[in-house]
């Protein structure tokens, strides 16, 4: 599975350490929040609401260089829309994999 | 150019407020989380600017651009390519940028705005009332364009997400708002009298009570617009 990298935040930053800073503080307070909305929706087969949140998602999950796991997030929305589970599995993994990843940084 | 975000993610807000500092002609005053605090500061502000996210929660960017009556040049912000069509029918928006947004791309995005001048907005604006007073409206069915002469028009009905254009020889559905056609129909002619439907006033066969005769349509009309409906008629 591949692994979150900073390549599109240095990118972004062109060096400027504050500011990266500061996203990595946005991004490691906002992630978990919608994660959790996420859950609470998904659980309570709140499917549409469900995939507003993998949308707002999915835009941490291309910010993290996760280009495959984005590919991933956007079919499962499209899923999620038409009431299917498929791929949530996947999904979830790519949160984990996120979680620890910010969980460390 | 004066500038504000507007961003259910906090996250997307500080990217796009990082971009903005890197270009001089930009002055970001504001951000904002929803649609509707902005709405609130463009009442009492005046922007150039503005950087709108499409997807965010009970009020969508393209409600809000609804609500503008003298929309400023608008910079589209979406995770979602898929409302690029939908996007063009505006003559505010002057482009379309995917998250995540490079540095370079949004350079190119200030570029056009600033390229844009006031003139040619306001050209714009002006197109649409030219097109208006004038005899064709152009709807966009299955991405061709098609011409319908609006004196034509009888009757438009609200249906969902769709209209439904009644013609003297056709009916069209098209994907689009009420308000939307109502702002390209002229006044002179066209009639909203109910919340879902506008009339063409020189096409009434008769009144009775609460609603209209139109050609064999019996259409309602709603205690608050029937006032106006009473005052555009040659009444004897």
């Amino acid at each position: 599975m591949e692994q979150p990298n900073f390549s599109y935040i240095n990118s972004l930053c062109g060096g400027d350490e504050v500011f990266k800073q500061k996203l990595i503080d946005i991004i490691k307070l906002e992630f978990p929040e919608e994660k959790e909305v996420y859950y609470a929706n998904y659980t309570s087969k709140n499917f549409k609401q469900a995939a507003e949140n993998v949308h707002k998602l999915k835009h941490k999950i291309s910010i993290l260089g996760l280009e495959k796991s984005y590919e991933i997030a956007v079919a499962f929305e499209n899923n999620l829309l038409e009431g299917n589970t498929n791929l949530n599995e996947q999904f979830e993994s790519i949160l984990n994999i996120i979680t620890n990843y910010l969980q460390k940084l | 150019m004066n500038c504000i975000i507007i961003d259910d993610e906090a996250t997307a807000r500080a990217i796009i407020g990082q971009l903005c500092a890197n270009v001089k002609s930009l002055n970001v005053l504001e951000e904002f989380s929803n649609a509707i605090q902005a709405i609130k500061f463009l009442n009492q502000n005046e922007v150039d600017l503005i950087f709108l996210d499409i997807h965010m929660p009970d009020f969508t960017g393209f409600d809000f651009i609804e609500t503008l009556k003298k929309p400023p040049k608008i910079i589209l912000t979406t995770s979602d390519a898929n409302f690029a069509i939908q996007a063009f029918e505006y003559d505010c928006i002057v482009d379309y940028l995917v998250k995540p947004i490079t540095s370079e791309r949004f350079q190119k995005a200030i570029q056009k705005a600033e390229t844009m001048s006031p003139k040619v907005v306001a050209a714009s604006a002006s197109d649409k009332e030219v097109a208006s007073s004038g005899n064709d409206l152009y709807v966009n069915i299955d991405r061709r364009l098609i011409k319908i002469d609006i004196p034509s028009i009888y009757l438009v009905e609200a249906k969902g997400d769709y209209i439904l254009v009644k013609t003297e020889d056709k009916n069209y559905t098209v994907h689009s708002t009420l308000k939307k056609i109502e702002d390209k129909l002229p006044e002179s002619l066209f009639l909203k009298v109910h919340r879902s439907f506008i009339i063409n006033i020189k096409k009434i066969i008769d009144i009775e009570d609460n609603s209209v005769l139109i050609k064999k349509d019996v259409v309602p009309v709603s205690r608050s617009n029937r006032p106006e409906l009473m005052k555009r008629l040659n009444l004897l």
